[in-house]
């Protein structure tokens, strides 16, 4: 991978990035408040600290490129076209939600920005991705499938069967695994016989790498060149991304597996939004007052998506009999 | 009328779909080159080349994923498991995954679908390979579950599953692919949902569907004999049920067994008798009877599996329970 000199991004590219991530972490910071007053329940999964990889991968697709995820995308299907007021409002169970309330925070959808989900068991988008990417194949499209996961979903069988799918039949899917170290309460290393999760591809003979996901610019660099390579070659690729996420495995988790050491380093040291501001100020491209009013346009956006989300009305209860199946 | 086997009713039912709709692609264990473990997709990978014929590694959760994938965004899999015992290996892709995609993407991506594979105990292919499925598959909303048991049924059955736009799950069995009956040359389908009577009788319903159908055929004829008039109804799609179908002929003979070759805990006929019950409780003259697989995992001993599945004496001695003879 060629790594361009700094001097060549984007001036307008590298802003966008940086509102992006605000309004990623603003969003989510958001919705765990709106947890704590019982606005919704259920599972409730934070991705704060994972911003930069979203931006990053998000800022090098195009919009007819398919993603699908985990359980932790709210942001991610923010940042494939989903208006925040919208993944609210489905967060809240309302009508106005981008799943009619019937998704909820796992569960997110939109066919208009082909984001697939949203699902809720580990592993199981795999194979999904690899079905679409077959499509595209199947179609002799060239666009790209983008298939988030966590570190722990890597250790599932269906995942070992999809990568063995898209590398012998050449399908088009990025497998990003989000490695933030931890399956739920577990750390990766007490369950996974290998140290870093791209040697999974290995066995595969798959195209592989691994990138600081803590680093907006990097991943931005680092997906562009694989993403060009897979429009191409049609092949898959497995990306081993390095994260954390500040906060638990979901809401509800006191966090005791993990120091608080640990957790103020990459705070304190490799925050995604701090790297990036630090890099615009001195470089010159914007101003303290920018960033701060570019963070209080975030804020006020989340808050906007808030009302929508408060005053949308709940879907009418016979609509349960609705959607289970298509004419 | 042309006279087809059971397998050859099936590929044409595939053959006619996917010469209609390019968007079809069919996908398994050995459906190309070998052209099927039990040649249900002879000659497939010749008329239709590699692109929609594909032979999938041993990953029955994974190609049944890749079919929903597919599915999602607007190809029309046709998924063989070389067996129902092996597509339970699928069984998190087809109800975590094909099932609840219409749904919990508030109806925005349905699953068009057709995952097919023989289905019950062939003949003395042991535990892990002689189960019947269906009490489980019905158990689930947002699929489809179609059974067949003739040639005629089969192929208009595949047909509209094929067209169908939600996950239909399609059972059929290793001992049936050679049964032989007529079958229409012009194109005909059968929607799903609706039963049928495949004899008609006024004594008593016997309710049954895929390969124990024909020993329940067998009983009817036997208990014809006796001058007892059973009326045989194969509701062919048990999920959704044709409820009308069945209440309407228990109304009629007042009298119901319900066989299958199937775990009878928690189990389609179960489902039947429930509804039946609650339906026509005035209407019936005797308890429903079930007849049903022995509560035992399936032994390799001949004998010993013979005696585990419905046979003729069982289901005509169940027919003289209800009629108290």
């Amino acid at each position: 991978m060629t790594s361009k000199k700094k001097t060549q991004w984007d001036k307008d590219q590298l802003i966008r990035m940086y509102q992006d991530m605000c309004l990623f972490r603003r969003f989510e910071e958001r919705v765990g408040l709106a947890y704590t007053k019982q606005k919704f329940s259920g599972f409730c999964h934070l991705h704060i600290g994972q911003e930069g990889l979203a931006v990053g991968v998000q800022s090098v697709l195009r919009p007819t490129d398919y993603m699908i995820s985990g359980y932790r995308s709210h942001t991610q299907a923010i940042g494939k076209g989903i208006a925040p007021r919208f993944v609210m409002a489905e967060l809240f169970g309302k009508v106005d939600g981008c799943c009619r309330g019937k998704g909820g925070s796992m569960h997110m959808f939109s066919k208009e920005h082909r984001f697939l989900g949203g699902h809720g068991i580990v592993g199981g988008q795999t194979p999904l991705a690899a079905g679409v990417a077959f499509k595209v194949r199947y179609q002799n499209g060239d666009d790209i499938m983008v298939c988030y996961l966590g570190d722990a979903a890597t250790n599932q069988g269906q995942f070992f069967e999809s990568l063995n799918m898209t590398a012998t039949w050449d399908l088009p899917v990025l497998f990003i695994v989000e490695n933030n170290k931890y399956g739920m309460g577990t750390d990766i290393r007490r369950t996974t016989s290998v140290d870093r999760l791209w040697k999974r591809a290995l066995a595969f003979d798959m195209a592989h790498s691994d990138v600081d996901g803590m680093n907006v610019l990097t991943v931005h660099e680092h997906v562009k060149g694989i993403v060009e390579t897979m429009r191409r070659d049609k092949k898959p690729h497995l990306l081993e991304a390095l994260t954390y996420r500040y906060r638990g495995h979901s809401v509800s988790d006191p966090g005791t597996y993990r120091t608080k050491e640990e957790v103020e380093d990459y705070q304190k040291n490799r925050d995604p939004i701090v790297q990036l501001e630090r890099f615009l100020l001195e470089n010159k491209l914007c101003s303290e007052e920018d960033l701060k009013a570019w963070d209080k346009a975030a804020k006020d956006a989340c808050k906007e998506a808030e009302e929508f989300a408060d005053a949308s009305p709940f879907p009418d209860v016979e609509e349960r009999w609705q959607h289970v199946l298509a004419d | 009328m042309a006279v087809l086997t059971m397998r050859e009713a099936l590929n044409q039912a595939m053959v006619e779909e996917m010469d209609r709709d390019a968007n079809i692609f069919l996908m398994g264990e050995e459906v190309g080159l070998y052209n099927g473990a039990y040649k249900v997709s002879k000659g497939m990978l010749d008329r239709f080349g590699p692109k929609r014929v594909w032979d999938a590694p041993i990953s029955e959760c994974g190609f049944a994923g890749l079919g929903i994938g597919a599915a999602m965004v607007g190809l029309r899999p046709i998924i063989e498991f070389m067996t129902w015992n092996f597509g339970i290996q699928a069984f998190d892709q087809i109800f975590n995954h094909a099932a609840k995609m219409y749904y919990m993407s508030g109806g925005q991506f349905n699953v068009p679908i057709v995952f097919r594979g023989p289905n019950g105990a062939a003949h003395m292919l042991g535990a892990q390979h002689s189960q019947a499925y269906e009490p489980m598959l019905t158990n689930v909303p947002g699929v489809k579950v179609v059974t067949c048991a003739t040639p005629y049924d089969a192929k208009g059955l595949l047909k509209s599953a094929i067209r169908d736009n939600n996950p239909v799950l399609f059972l059929e069995s290793e001992m049936m692919y050679g049964f032989k009956g007529e079958v229409p040359e012009g194109e005909y389908l059968i929607p799903l949902g609706v039963g049928d009577i495949k004899r008609v009788g006024t004594d008593v319903t016997l309710i049954a569907w895929n390969k124990v159908l024909h020993r329940v055929l067998e009983a009817a004829e036997e208990l014809g004999k006796q001058g007892i008039q059973v009326e045989v109804l194969d509701p062919r799609t048990l999920l959704p049920l044709d409820e009308d179908l069945i209440f309407g002929s228990v109304r009629k003979t007042h009298r119901l067994v319900i066989v299958e070759e199937a775990w009878g805990f928690g189990s389609v006929g179960a489902q039947i008798a429930d509804r039946v019950q609650a339906e026509c409780f005035d209407e019936l003259d005797a308890p429903v009877v079930r007849v049903t697989n022995e509560f035992v995992p399936m032994p390799y001993n001949e004998a010993q599996e013979h005696h585990v599945m419905p046979q003729v004496d069982r289901i005509v001695q169940a027919v003289k329970d209800v009629l108290y003879i």
